[in-house]
């Protein structure tokens, strides 16, 4: 359950972005996070709509893409996609390899508007 | 209304990453091999310290850092083994944070060798966050069974160390070591095993040998 912390964290650079474009309302949010990362989506779901309340990105929709594991093969320069967890090189066995993507949790982009929807003068 | 779409592209563990790396670079001009623990609660990460204070004692320093979400009860039982340690209350976190070892950094004798963290007991979260370690150590006790390796990914693929305990209980349990190895080694095929038992004293020396050889390491590589 760190996902409210991995949430903190994205708030903290979403909140900072919106501020820099002068953004008046953050829409969408996307996120990529790997099948190794240890996150469960939807609790980054349920923490992202608790989180955002109150906030510039109160109607925020969020988008996860599930980013599936892939190793590279320091023996034969390989790079295969591993969904089963037996993690070595399935095209000469080596077990020399290097995670290359699926570990990872990353704020991708943030959709904003940058105009208030009532446009009102002043202030 | 103009909609802007900002690409970020930022790891969200960035900053405790970051973070996590000044520590490891510190502790290691200092001369400190820092070792961060993981288990599910109860595998016996606790009595795993208590009796490497025991077999330590007299020849090497060591410090613990203890994570636990509420009491200094594990505090307690390693300062009871004459060594010094401090406790991280997180008030109901799952995992520790780098920082929350940066700020303990300045206490931490320069005499140590080894700073052991002992992490919240959570097979899950403790794995996303890296704390400045030089080795990460996961548990699997033989009463959790031989299974939790492919079930708890991320603890077996990020660790150095794989530290079997309560071996003693092998004979009354339906553990298959092989299987647990097995697949724990197909996450990760440079995991260090060891089978040790803290009622029998089983394997623990060797796992001595081995934080010995990477301490001397550590310090030769700052030399």
């Amino acid at each position: 359950m760190h996902e409210l912390s991995i949430v903190a964290s994205l708030f903290e650079t979403l909140l900072d972005q919106a501020k820099a474009y002068d953004a008046c309302e953050v829409t969408r949010v996307r996120l990529k996070v790997g099948l190794l990362s240890g996150i469960v989506p939807e609790l980054l779901e349920s923490a992202f709509d608790m989180y955002k309340k109150g906030t510039i990105a109160e109607r925020a929709g969020l988008d996860i893409e599930i980013v599936p594991v892939a190793v590279h093969c320091r023996s034969c320069g390989a790079e295969s996609l591993r969904e089963d967890f037996v993690l070595s090189c399935p095209k000469c066995a080596s077990t020399d390899f290097e995670i290359v993507q699926g570990t990872e949790i990353v704020l991708e982009r943030i959709e904003m508007d940058i105009e208030g929807p009532s446009s009102q003068a002043g202030g | 209304m103009p909609a802007k779409e900002v690409i970020v592209l930022q790891d969200l563990l960035g900053t405790n990453k970051k973070i996590a790396s000044e520590i490891r670079v510190e502790l290691g001009k200092r001369g400190i091999l820092a070792v961060n623990l993981l288990s599910s609660p109860g595998a016996g990460k606790t009595t795993l310290l208590e009796q490497i204070a025991v077999r330590m004692k007299g020849e090497s320093r060591m410090a613990v850092i203890e994570g636990d979400i509420e009491t200094e009860r594990d505090a307690e039982r390693i300062r009871a083994k004459g060594v010094p340690a401090w406790q991280i209350t997180t008030g109901g976190a799952c995992h520790l944070e780098a920082k929350m070892i940066g700020r303990l950094l300045p206490a931490v004798d320069p005499g140590i060798e080894y700073l052991f963290i002992e992490n919240v007991g959570n097979l899950v979260c403790p794995a996303s966050y890296e704390l400045g370690e030089h080795i990460r150590l996961v548990l699997l006790s033989t009463p959790e069974g031989d299974d939790k390796p492919k079930k708890y990914p991320k603890a077996f693929t990020t660790s150095d160390v794989l530290v079997l305990t309560k071996a003693d209980l092998l004979p009354y349990l339906p553990f298959d070591i092989d299987k647990a190895v097995g697949e724990a080694r197909d996450l990760n095929p440079r995991l260090r095993v060891f089978v040790t038992s803290a009622v029998t004293g089983q394997g623990l020396d060797e796992l001595i040998s081995f934080l010995r050889r990477s301490a001397e390491e550590l310090r030769l590589s700052h030399a």
